[in-house]
C-alpha cells in the first residue's frame, strides 16, 4: 500500500477533527478525499505528511510509520498544501532551484528538472518573473511543479483548485492527471468540489465530521444511491399534494423545497412522469432530470448537501 | 451649527469610549514618554554639569518639558493611526456618509486626541513628581506649560489625519512618525538652545518645537520668556495643518 | 545535500528576500543613522563635562549606533521567520531534508547583510563627521566583528520570538523593548558619569553596556583589552543562550517526527 491508516484520530482541545479514519490507497491510484469545510480533510493531510502528530491510531506512507520514520516519509512525498506558501520576492525558477537543491539535486539537475516542470505546467514564459506578480492559477501550478521536483512517488494535494475560476481549475485537473500518469505517482487529493472528485479520482472517500461515510469509485458510489431523479416545481402550491400522488407511482418521493423529487424506480423514465402530469392537467414551473451525483451520495449518507455542510475549522492545539 | 457640534461630540465620544475599552490604545503611547523621562531625566543628569548649562530647576525638570512635547506629538499621531485604521476597515466611510459637514469628523478625532493627551500629561506629571522633579513655577505657570504639548497634540492629530485621509491605510504610519521624530529630535533635546552649535543650532532655530521647549522650560523654572512668540507659532501651525487636513479630506471624498 | 550547501541555498534566499525589499532595509539604516547624527550634534557639549572620556560626542556615540543598528536588524530575522510561518513557507522547507539548524542560520544571513550595510553607513557618517578611530584600520575590523556578533546574538533572539508567536507583527512590536534596553545602558553617557545610582546599577547589569563599551573603546581609546574582553564575552554569552534557544524552538516547531 502507498498510504494506509488505521483508526487515525486527531483532537484539538475539545474538538475531534479526525475521528477514526481507515484508509488504503494503492500505488498509482488517484484517491480523492471529498468533504465540506471543517470535515477533517486538511487535518488528515497534515498528519500523513508528518506536519502534525496524530492523537491516536496508525498511519503509514510508503510503508513507513509517520510517527517514527518522518524523515523517510518526507523523502518519498511531494506536497502542495492549501496555502500555496510561495516567497513573493523569488521568481518561479528560483523556487524550483531552491526546492531541488534542498532535496539534494545538483545545481545542473535542479535546473533541468525545474525547466522541465515549469514547461509542463505552462510557466516557462513567467519563470523569471517574481511570484508576487503571478495570478492565483499560476501560483497553484508552480506549487504543483514544486511538489514534483524530486520525483516523489506519493503526491499530496490539499484543495489544489480552491479559489480558481472554472477554466483554471479544469486546466489544473489536466495537469494533475498527466503528471501523475507520467511520474507514476500515487495522488492523495482533498477537495470540496464534486466535479473535481468525479473528473480526477479513481476512488473517492467522502468525509464528514472526521469520519469516512462512503468510499468507492465515483460510479459505484453514485450507483449505490440509485437511479436518476425527476424534480418538479409546482406553479401553484395547492397542486402540491396531487403532484406528489402522481409522482409516487413512479418511485420514491422526497421533499426538495420548493420542488418535489422522485427517485425513479427501475424501468420508469422521465417521459412517463411528463405524460402523467399532463393527463392530470397539473402545471409545473420547472421539471428537471437529475443524474445521481456525489452530492446525492453525501445527502443519502449524512442528510445534508455538501454545500452548506461545512463547519468552522477547529483551533490547533 | 448645532448639527455640526453634535457630530463633533459623537465622533469624539466614540473615540474616547474606544480608548476606554482598549486600554492598550492609551497605555502604549504613554510608555515611550515614561521610559524617556525616567532614562533621560534619571540617567543623563550629568548633562546639567556642562559649563554654561543654566537651568536651576534640575535636569529632570529640563527633560520633563521635552517629554511632554514628545507625548503630545505622539498622542496626536496615534489618533491619525486610529483614523487610518477606521478608513481601512470602512468605518470612517460610515461616518462620512452620516455626517453632513465632514470636517466635524476630523475635529472629533482631533478633540479625542487632545482629551487623551491631557490624561497622558497628568500621568507624566505624576511620574515626574515621583522621579523628584523640581517645580519652581507657579500653578498658573504649570497650566500654561501644558498648553504647548496640547497644541502639539492638536497639530500632530491634524497632520496625521491628513496622511490617513490621503493614504487610507495603517501602512502609512511611518509617514506620520518620521516627520514627528525629526521635529522632536532636531530641537534642544539634551541641552538648552544656547549650548547648541553647528548645523543643529541652525536647524533648531527654525523648528517651532524649539520655541515651545524654551517657553515651557521657562514656565517650569518660574522664569517665563518668549511665550507670546511660542503661542503665535502654535496658532500658526494649527492654522496651517487645519488647511492640510481639510484639503486631505476633500481629496478623500473625491477618491470615493 | 550536506549542511553547508543547505545553508548556502537558504542564505541566498534570505539575501534575496532582504535585498529585494528596499522598503524594509532603508528604515533600519535611516533611523539609527538619524538618531546618531542628531544626538551627536545635540549632545556635542557633553564632551565638556568634567571627566568625559572623549573629545567629541560623535566619537562617543558611534559605538551605541553600531549596537543599536545591528541589534534591531538582527531581531528582524525573527520577523522574517514568523512571516514564513504565517505563509506556510516554513512547512515547505520542513518537508525537504533540510535541518532546522540550517533554516536558522539561513535566516540570519539576510540580517547579517543588512547589518554590514548599516556598519559601513555609520562608519562613513562618523568619518565624515570628523571621528578619528583610535585603534585604526585593524580596530575597525574588530568593531565590525563585535557588531556582527551582536547581530547574530539578537537574530537568534528574534527567531525565538518569531517561532513562539508565529507573527511578524508581534516580533516588530517587540522592537521598543530592545530600544529601552539601549536607553538604559551606557549608550549616551559613560557609567562613571551617571549621577543616579539606580540608573548606574541598571546600566552595569545591562549586557548592552558592555557591547557598546567594547566597540566604543576601539574608537576613543584604542586597544582596551578589558573592554574588548567584556564586549566579546557578553556577545558570546548572549549568543550561546539565544542560539540554543532558537535551535530548540525551531526544531520543536518544525519537526516532531
Amino acid at each position: 500500500m502507498s498510504i494506509e491508516t488505521h483508526g487515525l484520530v486527531r483532537d484539538f482541545k475539545e474538538v475531534r477533527a479526525v475521528d477514526g479514519i481507515d484508509l488504503m490507497v494503492e500505488p498509482g491510484e488517484i484517491y480523492g478525499f471529498l468533504g465540506p469545510n471543517g470535515a477533517g480533510k486538511s487535518t488528515t493531510v497534515l498528519m500523513l505528511t508528518t506536519l502534525l502528530p496524530p492523537t491516536k491510531g496508525e498511519a503509514r506512507v510508503g510503508g513507513f510509520d509517520v510517527t517514527i520514520y518522518g524523515a523517510r516519509v518526507r523523502k518519498l512525498i511531494g506536497v502542495a498544501l492549501q496555502d500555496v506558501a510561495l516567497d513573493v520576492n523569488m521568481t518561479g525558477r528560483e523556487h524550483m532551484l531552491l526546492q531541488g537543491a534542498l532535496h539534494g539535486l545538483s545545481k545542473h539537475d535542479a535546473s533541468s528538472r525545474g525547466s522541465e516542470l515549469l514547461s509542463r505546467v505552462g510557466l516557462s514564459e513567467a519563470a523569471d518573473r517574481r511570484v508576487g506578480g503571478y495570478s492565483g492559477g499560476m501560483k497553484r501550478r508552480l506549487d504543483l511543479a514544486l511538489a514534483l521536483v524530486h520525483h516523489p512517488s506519493i503526491l499530496f494535494l490539499d484543495e489544489p483548485t480552491t479559489g480558481l475560476d472554472v477554466q483554471s481549475r479544469q486546466a489544473l485537473w489536466g495537469e494533475v492527471r498527466a503528471l501523475a500518469r507520467a511520474e507514476g505517482a500515487t495522488v492523495f487529493l482533498t477537495t470540496q468540489y464534486l466535479e473535481e472528485a468525479d473528473a480526477l479520482c479513481d476512488r473517492v472517500g467522502i468525509i464528514h465530521r472526521g469520519k469516512i461515510v462512503a468510499e468507492g469509485t465515483p460510479a459505484s458510489l453514485k450507483a449505490e444511491v440509485g437511479r436518476p431523479s425527476v424534480v418538479a416545481t409546482p406553479v401553484d402550491d395547492a397542486d402540491r399534494p396531487e403532484i406528489e400522488r402522481v409522482l409516487k407511482r413512479y418511485g420514491e418521493v422526497y421533499d426538495d423545497e420548493p420542488a418535489i423529487g422522485v427517485r425513479l424506480a427501475p424501468e420508469k423514465e422521465l417521459t412517463d412522469v411528463v405524460r402523467a402530469l399532463d393527463r392530470k392537467k397539473l402545471k409545473v414551473a420547472d421539471l428537471a432530470l437529475h443524474q445521481p451525483s456525489l452530492d446525492d451520495v453525501f445527502l443519502a449518507k449524512t442528510g445534508l448537501h455538501l454545500e452548506g455542510a461545512g463547519e468552522e475549522k477547529p483551533e490547533e492545539a | 451649527m448645532k448639527a455640526y457640534l453634535d457630530s463633533v461630540r459623537a465622533v469624539t465620544r466614540r473615540n474616547l469610549v474606544n480608548a476606554i475599552r482598549n486600554p492598550a490604545l492609551t497605555v502604549q503611547p504613554a510608555l515611550g514618554p515614561i521610559v524617556f523621562l525616567v532614562a533621560f531625566g534619571g540617567g543623563l543628569s550629568a548633562f546639567g554639569d556642562i559649563p554654561g548649562f543654566d537651568f536651576p530647576s534640575g535636569y529632570t525638570s529640563f527633560q520633563f518639558v521635552f517629554i511632554l512635547m514628545q507625548a503630545g506629538v505622539f498622542n496626536g499621531v496615534f489618533l491619525g493611526i486610529t483614523l487610518a485604521r477606521d478608513l481601512e476597515s470602512g468605518f470612517a466611510r460610515r461616518l462620512m456618509l452620516a455626517i453632513e459637514h465632514r470636517t466635524a469628523m476630523v475635529v472629533g478625532y482631533v478633540l479625542a486626541g487632545a482629551v487623551r493627551s491631557l490624561l497622558m500629561f497628568a500621568i507624566l506629571f505624576g511620574v515626574g513628581l515621583a522621579a523628584g522633579m523640581q517645580i519652581d513655577g507657579s500653578a498658573w505657570h504649570m497650566l500654561a506649560l501644558f498648553t504647548f504639548p496640547l497644541l502639539l497634540s492638536i497639530v500632530g492629530s491634524l497632520f496625521a489625519s491628513g496622511i490617513a485621509l490621503r493614504f487610507q491605510t495603517v501602512q502609512a504610519a511611518p509617514l506620520m512618525f518620521m516627520p514627528s521624530f525629526m521635529l522632536l529630535f532636531l530641537s534642544p533635546l539634551l541641552v538648552p538652545f544656547d549650548l547648541l552649535s553647528g548645523w543643529i543650532k541652525a536647524v533648531a532655530r527654525f523648528n517651532p518645537v524649539t520655541y515651545f521647549l524654551e517657553a515651557g522650560r521657562g514656565f517650569i523654572s518660574g522664569r517665563p520668556h518668549d511665550t507670546l512668540l511660542a503661542y503665535a507659532l502654535g496658532a500658526g501651525m494649527v492654522a496651517v495643518f487645519s488647511v492640510w487636513a481639510v484639503r486631505s479630506l476633500k481629496r478623500a471624498e473625491a477618491a470615493g | 545535500m550536506n549542511t553547508f550547501h543547505q545553508i548556502v541555498w537558504l542564505g541566498r534566499r534570505s539575501l534575496l528576500f532582504t535585498l529585494r525589499q528596499p522598503v524594509q532595509i532603508v528604515p533600519s539604516i535611516f533611523f539609527p543613522l538619524m538618531f546618531l547624527v542628531v544626538i551627536a550634534a545635540g549632545g556635542d557639549r557633553a564632551s565638556t563635562i568634567p571627566g568625559f572620556p572623549a573629545e567629541s560626542y560623535f566619537a562617543f556615540a558611534l559605538g551605541g549606533a553600531f549596537v543599536q543598528g545591528t541589534m534591531l536588524s538582527g531581531v528582524n530575522s525573527g520577523s522574517k521567520l514568523a512571516y514564513d510561518i504565517e505563509t506556510g513557507f516554513l512547512d515547505r522547507l520542513v518537508l525537504t531534508p533540510v535541518g532546522s539548524g540550517s533554516i536558522l542560520i539561513g535566516h540570519m544571513i539576510g540580517s547579517l547583510a543588512v547589518s554590514l550595510i548599516q556598519l559601513f553607513t555609520f562608519l562613513a557618517a562618523g568619518l565624515i563627521g570628523g571621528v578619528h578611530i583610535a585603534a585604526g584600520v585593524p580596530g575597525i575590523l574588530v568593531m565590525f566583528a563585535l557588531a556582527l556578533a551582536v547581530s547574530i546574538a539578537f537574530s537568534a533572539l528574534g527567531v525565538i520570538v518569531g517561532v513562539r508567536t508565529g507573527s511578524s507583527e508581534a516580533v516588530q512590536s517587540a522592537f521598543p523593548l530592545f530600544f529601552i534596553l539601549l536607553i538604559f545602558s551606557s549608550y549616551m553617557l559613560p557609567r562613571n558619569l551617571m549621577e543616579a545610582d539606580w540608573f548606574r546599577w541598571f546600566a552595569t547589569a545591562n549586557p548592552a553596556s558592555y557591547l557598546i563599551e567594547g566597540i566604543r573603546s576601539l574608537v576613543i581609546t584604542g586597544w582596551d583589552l578589558g573592554a574588548l574582553a567584556a564586549g566579546f564575552g557578553t556577545a558570546a554569552g548572549v549568543a550561546a543562550l539565544t542560539l540554543t534557544g532558537a535551535a530548540v524552538s525551531l526544531r520543536r516547531k518544525a519537526v516532531w517526527s
